[in-house]
């Protein structure tokens, strides 16, 4: 089998998945390659699987309220597979005035970027969600936020992607991005070459690592992040939960486990060996910012912990660029953690910008050189 | 380059058996049928095997069910179950309620 295609993607993330998938359905032919032994064995199958609009920088916004709007409501039907997605809205809690404050300020913020997000009292988010802890006198709602499974949404994409032709490789790390007459042709790793008449980089952190081969730099670095969860329990809540102080994260899911998600300070400090190891203090922190607000899980059994790597932007927003010194480069990186839920929206602008299409909404705040010097 | 890493079908169609219904996984009641589907839906390695169908994620962590699933998954692929690699075990090394886990910061007296 050759190893052209129309479309060499690099990452076989939910990025590079839903990117695949969107292609495909238009015709394309795709190589997808990935360097790990496992399809989306980054950040794609290791997050909280947050559907949020709330709390997004307004340059991201657009693409967080299109996907909800139009294409994470219908999206296990189109993949024919449950991605166990809920609408069931986001609270994010707060138990003091400056608690509070900072909710009032979000909420603001979000309210001028034309999102529906109040800010309601203790009592209403107890009606809302019962099982708060009466500690709770306010929280912010946004009614039309969710979640979904980001295992299944990931691989549900990877698997209607491989039905519709795509070519997956894994084990295959790509160490270079070469130019053929001035523009981005080749793949190579380090067993052979891949050749595109498009290449997307869509590889996490690493991406910076490949880019540079290009002569691109993305002023990003990366944190380890930690996500636990727990045995499974009767249907108690679904909407997506987070804090003022973002002591935890997450929510319920189909199985009845919690999917709880958040951090101990150390997240950019963490050595990297390679691979993302859970730390001894993360979990429990976590545990600790849990019972703060949900003291009724305090028996619940914690069964397993994880950990991801978050390609962070020193903007915290991501870059989705062609790139003018490389024609037939597309940058999908930098997601500051905030991808999954972007993920279905993201895959459809890749795929229009590569067909030549005028992509459905405006990104070009999320340029690969927007980055100026402070001064 | 082999056929994991290729993920091409060359592994025919699926075909039911008798024993499809055979529980594999109790803890999470994942059946050898689901098993063997998802290796047909692309689902080649330990680790997209469980976080497709979740087998060896409740409460015994797939001590009891690892290798037999692993097994059924081989044989679905037509190689050996040595070619599979296990997937990752995860901290803690076994159930621990919230308030247990989220206490490491107190002195024990």
């Amino acid at each position: 089998m050759g190893n052209c295609a129309d479309v060499v993607i690099i990452g076989s993330g939910i990025i590079g998945n839903s990117t695949a998938y969107y292609l495909a359905k238009q015709g394309c032919s795709v190589i997808v390659l990935e360097k790990s032994n496992h399809i989306g064995n980054g950040g794609s199958s290791r997050n909280g699987g947050g559907v949020r609009q709330s709390g997004r920088d307004i340059r991201e916004l657009p693409l967080a309220m299109y996907g909800v709007k139009n294409l994470w409501p219908t999206l296990s039907e189109e993949l024919e597979m449950d991605v166990e997605y809920y609408q069931e809205g986001n609270l994010r809690l707060g138990k003091t005035d400056e608690h509070i404050n900072i909710l009032q300020g979000l909420t603001d913020k979000a309210v001028s970027s034309g999102l529906d997000v109040q800010m309601i009292d203790g009592f209403r988010a107890k009606e809302i969600c019962p099982y708060l802890s009466d500690e709770v006198i306010g929280a912010s709602w946004c009614p039309t936020d969710g979640h979904a499974n980001p295992m299944l949404a990931t691989l549900a994409y990877y698997r209607k992607a491989r039905q519709l032709g795509v070519r997956f490789i894994t084990g295959e790390d790509a160490v270079e991005i070469r130019k053929i007459r001035g523009k981005a042709r080749q793949v190579v790793t380090s067993k052979t070459i891949y050749e595109g008449e498009t290449i997307i980089l869509a590889a996490g952190y690493d991406s910076r690592k490949i880019a540079s081969t290009t002569g691109i730099d993305i002023p990003m670095t990366q944190a380890a992040l930690e996500v636990l969860v727990t045995e499974a329990q009767a249907p108690m809540f679904y909407q997506m939960l987070g804090t003022a102080k973002a002591d935890f994260y997450g929510h319920q899911s189909t199985h009845g486990s919690f999917v709880f998600g958040g951090s101990s300070g150390y997240e950019d400090m963490n050595k990297d060996n390679g691979m993302p190891v859970t730390t001894s203090i993360t979990a429990s922190c976590i545990c600790r910012g849990i019972m703060k607000y949900f003291p009724c899980l305090e028996d619940v059994k914690i069964v397993r912990v994880w950990a991801g790597w978050i390609d962070v932007c020193v903007d915290h927003v991501p870059v989705i660029s062609k790139v003018e010194e490389v024609p037939g480069l597309i940058l999908a990186c930098a997601f500051s953690g905030h991808g999954f839920g972007i993920a279905p929206t993201v895959g459809t602008l890749l795929s229009q910008l590569v067909v030549g299409e005028e992509t459905v909404l405006d990104i070009s705040e999320l340029r690969y050189d927007r980055f100026r010097a402070k001064i | 380059m082999s056929k994991l890493k290729e993920r091409m079908s060359g592994i025919g169609e699926f075909m039911s058996q008798p024993d499809d219904q055979l529980i594999i996984c109790r803890c999470e009641e994942i059946t050898k049928g689901e098993i063997r589907k998802a290796v047909h839906d692309g689902m080649f390695t330990m680790t997209e095997i469980r976080r497709y169908l979740r087998t060896g994620m409740g409460l015994c962590q797939g001590l009891t069910c690892a290798s037999m699933v692993k097994r059924i998954v081989a044989r679905e692929l037509l190689i050996s179950s040595m070619e599979l690699e296990p997937a990752v075990s995860r901290a803690p090394m076994r159930p621990v309620e919230m308030k247990i886990f989220g206490n490491e910061e107190k002195e024990v007296k």
